[in-house]
């Protein structure tokens, strides 16, 4: 039977070339993804915030967003957001976090449960303090760093210094990306979208790792060839296997988004995106950067290729 | 790397068999299950709050609160202690809180009582069991310290251990009753545990979200005073109450406040019972109670004494009746009436019964899912699930033949080797884990693709099958090693971060990455090996 073959055997792409506009491409995102970061900020959910989540089921059928809107602003509760998550009758209200500590949420609370009454099913309700709020703030950022220095110390530990650096900087810059992407898509950042973030710097390491453990074995094989060269063969001789299993875990991942409800959806995107950042990231930074950062000394590294290996 | 000894054929069978063993009993009802025979595992898994509806509660005792509490209690002890024992010790003014709630301080007239005063304020410093604090063979820890002004006034304050380990005590407290609160309730395995210093964090599956919210969230003191019967409320309010007088606001928002005595002369401590009852007349809903033996004692006796007057029933600080002692009540029981529905004295009687919360908690976090959205969230988790298996199965098969018939049998055997790792850890299946699980299968082709694209490789280089396979297998081992480990770093990170869904993700997660290489390595070889034994191809189409 004729397989399906995304990547033909023998590729020959040579990555290393393009390699100054990918970096200055790479660079513009990532200088994009901070301003936008800087710029528009974030669309934090409560996780992060503080405040109130009601996730409603209007009894009566699709809900009326604008009275409901015009209901609870009368109540004086700042900043609150109504909008439709999913089907026409389920309503999500989010409250911006009350004055008054804990004791302020609580009042929020009784005052929204009060003007809906009976007429709405509680799905889901969920109240952040301030002081909550505060520490699972502290807690994601130190865990993203926290995963970058761990990752850093692995790589060192398996390989040279040069790839810990690279495989650190290619996760850099895929966090950097996913934030940017969140700030313009005005995804709502929340506590699943760190863990997002840290399945992304898992499975992106996963694919630079191999990428890397093919340079280190060529590296060894062949002791004279530019560096340049040897990080083009590894490229293309993983290829294959990298196409493949993005391909798989981007279907697994779009059955996920499609088919697995409302609340997981952001999250699903972010790791729909992640996957493709990653896949990218480790091609064309991960690799590349060992150039920069002197593997192979001596050595130009853009020589032009010698005839083919076959050992 | 294709050679299997026996032995290890057959426990890599019986690790397999096992796990699906272990899977099975999701399929069958708890009732079915108990029928099973003993041997056979009978564990459900558990689904998180997000999947059976729930409730999470995290909540903090209120330290403030509570120390100002204490003070007033030691402020009043002291004073006793001075001047109403024999022989009296004269102050200069009465003892008085600090201003920043550190302490109580003391003034005395005379320098020469200095010497007893300090003797008999002595107990009061009280000192606890020893505390984790406290060492070895160590000191008590004492909850105030005793600290010289001057030669006529000294201060007790609050010893940092001391207020620690009352905290911590507390919190032990406050457990018991939240746990016999929750218990009346009929809850199936709620747990509630302490969290850090002063957190309790309480999980409650399958329960109304509201009704153990107001069950956990009241303190529940209960206390009964004589009314101060010297002014009115309105007088009190215009000039000062009398000493030893306080005005407390209604329960119910149009009643009326009273003022009544600070000291209560029985509290909820006192009770034996309590059950929600009707009114024989208005058949109005009421709570009706009975004191223990001492409380009976003591009720009788001021009942006796003080017939014609008033007495009010005050719960967390607010009056709930106030009623007149029409004549000695001597059997030590009677009855709160007082705007009460079925259910509000169905739940003052279940406060009372399980006791008083020994101080206020402040709720800090509360996340509730209904268990329609719970069902919800199962099916579209199963529904993806199934979805993204049968896609990464097709696609297996298309991209690598028989190879892929290999790898697809070694995912399935994955699958259930995850379920039943969290079948029999009883480890808790979140929304976010079902997502760990799809993403599982996402990956754990991976490593099989991995293996595969060598064996590809090394055929392409002119080896035979069977040395194809060989080398494949063993280059690819390294890699797919380094590659699951960071991942594993990440899902150990993130367990360490996250309240429960996430945490339910890092788990599956992590045993996904287990089974993974468990699978690849050992069952989608032992597969091939089996095949190559017996096709014998002489060339591979890979």
């Amino acid at each position: 039977m004729k397989l399906i073959r995304l990547v033909p055997d023998n590729t020959k792409f040579r990555f290393m070339a393009y390699r100054r506009i990918t970096f200055s491409g790479s660079l513009t995102l990532l200088v994009a993804s901070i301003m936008l970061f800087f710029m528009l900020g974030l669309n934090q959910g409560i996780d992060f915030q503080g405040g109130t989540l009601f996730q409603l089921q209007n009894k009566a059928g699709p809900a009326d967003l604008a009275r409901i809107r015009q209901s609870l602003g009368t109540l004086g509760l700042g900043d609150v957001q109504v909008q439709n998550f999913g089907e026409p009758d389920q309503v999500l209200i989010r409250i911006e976090r009350q004055p008054g500590g804990d004791a302020g949420q609580e009042e929020a609370e009784k005052k929204v449960r009060d003007v809906f009454g009976d007429t709405v099913v509680y799905e889901r309700v969920e109240v952040v303090g301030p002081r909550v709020s505060g520490e699972l703030a502290r807690a994601g950022t130190i865990s993203v760093v926290a995963s970058l220095l761990a990752v850093l110390v692995y790589i060192w530990f398996r390989f040279e210094w040069q790839f810990a650096a690279g495989a650190v900087a290619a996760l850099i810059h895929d966090v950097l990306l996913t934030i940017g992407m969140f700030s313009l898509v005005r995804l709502e950042f929340n506590l699943s979208s760190i863990a997002a973030i840290l399945t992304i710097v898992g499975y992106s390491l996963n694919d630079t790792v191999v990428v890397y453990d093919r340079i280190r074995e060529n590296l060894r094989k062949y002791k004279k060839m530019p560096i340049g060269q040897i990080i083009d063969d590894s490229v293309n001789q993983t290829l294959s296997r990298t196409t493949l299993t993005s391909v798989t875990t981007l279907i697994a991942l779009i059955a996920l988004y499609v088919f697995g409800g409302e609340i997981i959806r952001s999250f699903t995107f972010a790791m729909i995106f992640g996957v493709v950042v990653g896949t990218y990231s480790s091609i064309f930074i991960a690799a590349p950067i060992l150039i920069f950062l002197n593997l192979r000394p001596g050595a130009d590294a853009d020589e032009p290729a010698e005839a083919a290996q076959t050992a | 790397m294709l050679y299997f000894a026996r032995w290890k054929v057959v426990l890599i069978s019986l690790v397999v068999l096992a796990g699906f063993l272990f899977t099975l009993p999701n399929f069958f009802s708890e009732d079915t299950l108990k029928s099973w025979p003993r041997w056979l595992p009978r564990n459900h898994l558990v689904l998180g709050l997000d999947l059976q509806g729930g409730a999470y509660l995290l909540y903090e005792v209120d330290r403030t609160k509570f120390v100002e509490q204490r003070l007033l209690t030691l402020k009043g002890d002291i004073r006793n202690a001075l001047r109403r024992t024999r022989p009296r010790i004269d102050l200069t003014r009465a003892p008085q809180v600090l201003p920043d709630n550190t302490g109580v301080r003391v003034r005395l007239q005379n320098a020469a009582d200095m010497e007893e005063a300090k003797k008999r304020v002595q107990p009061l410093l009280n000192p606890m069991s020893t505390g984790v604090l406290g060492g070895f063979g160590g000191q008590p820890i004492e909850e105030f310290d005793l600290v010289d002004i001057n030669p006529t006034s000294f201060k007790l304050v609050f010893s940092e251990e001391g207020l620690a380990e009352r905290i911590r005590g507390i919190v032990a407290q406050s457990i018991e009753v939240i746990r016999r609160r929750v218990d009346e309730l009929g809850v199936t395995e709620p747990s509630i545990q302490r969290q850090g210093d002063d957190r309790i964090l309480i999980e409650a599956p399958g329960v109304n979200p509201e009704r153990l919210e107001e069950i956990i969230g009241k303190t529940a003191k209960l206390t009964f005073h004589l009314l101060c019967e010297q002014m009115t409320v309105t007088q009190a309010r215009a000039t000062a109450p009398p000493p030893g007088c306080v005005i407390v606001e209604p329960y119910t928002k149009n009643d009326d406040p009273e003022l009544i005595q600070e000291t209560p002369m029985l509290s909820g401590d006192d009770l034996d019972d309590a059950q929600p009852g009707f009114d024989q007349q208005t058949n109005e809903p009421l709570v009706t109670f009975r004191f223990k033996l001492g409380g009976a004692t003591k009720f009788g006796q001021i009942t006796q004494e003080n017939v014609n007057r008033r007495f009010a029933i005050v719960l967390d600080n607010k009056v709930i009746s106030a009623p007149v002692i029409r004549e000695p009540i001597l059997g030590g029981s009677g009855q709160i009436s007082g705007n009460f529905t079925v259910e509000s004295a169905n739940d003052l009687s279940v406060l009372l019964r399980a006791g008083a919360l020994p101080a206020e908690l402040k709720r800090l976090h509360k996340s509730s899912v209904g268990p329609g959205l719970g069902a919800d969230s199962v099916a579209a988790g199963r529904t993806a699930s199934i979805i993204a298996l049968l896609a990464v199965l097709v696609f297996m098969v298309g991209a690598y033949a028989i190879f892929g018939v290999f790898a697809n049998v070694a995912l399935l055997a994955n699958v259930v080797l995850v379920f039943g790792a969290l079948s029999a850890l009883q480890a808790t299946l979140t929304l976010p884990g079902i997502a760990g699980i799809v993403l599982t299968i996402g990956m754990a082709v991976d490593a099989n693709v991995l293996i595969f694209e060598r064996i590809r490789e090394e055929a392409r280089l002119g080896r035979s099958p069977l040395n194809a396979i060989d080398a494949g297998f063993a280059r690819a081992l390294t890699t797919i090693l380094d590659a699951n480990i960071t991942t594993f770093i990440a899902a150990v990170i993130l367990f360490s971060l996250g309240s429960g869904p996430i945490k339910g993700f890092a788990v599956t997660l992590a045993i996904g990455i287990f089974t993974t290489i468990f699978t690849a390595f050992t069952f989608s070889r032992l597969l091939i090996a089996l095949w190559v034994r017996w096709r014998r191809p002489s060339a591979l189409q890979i």
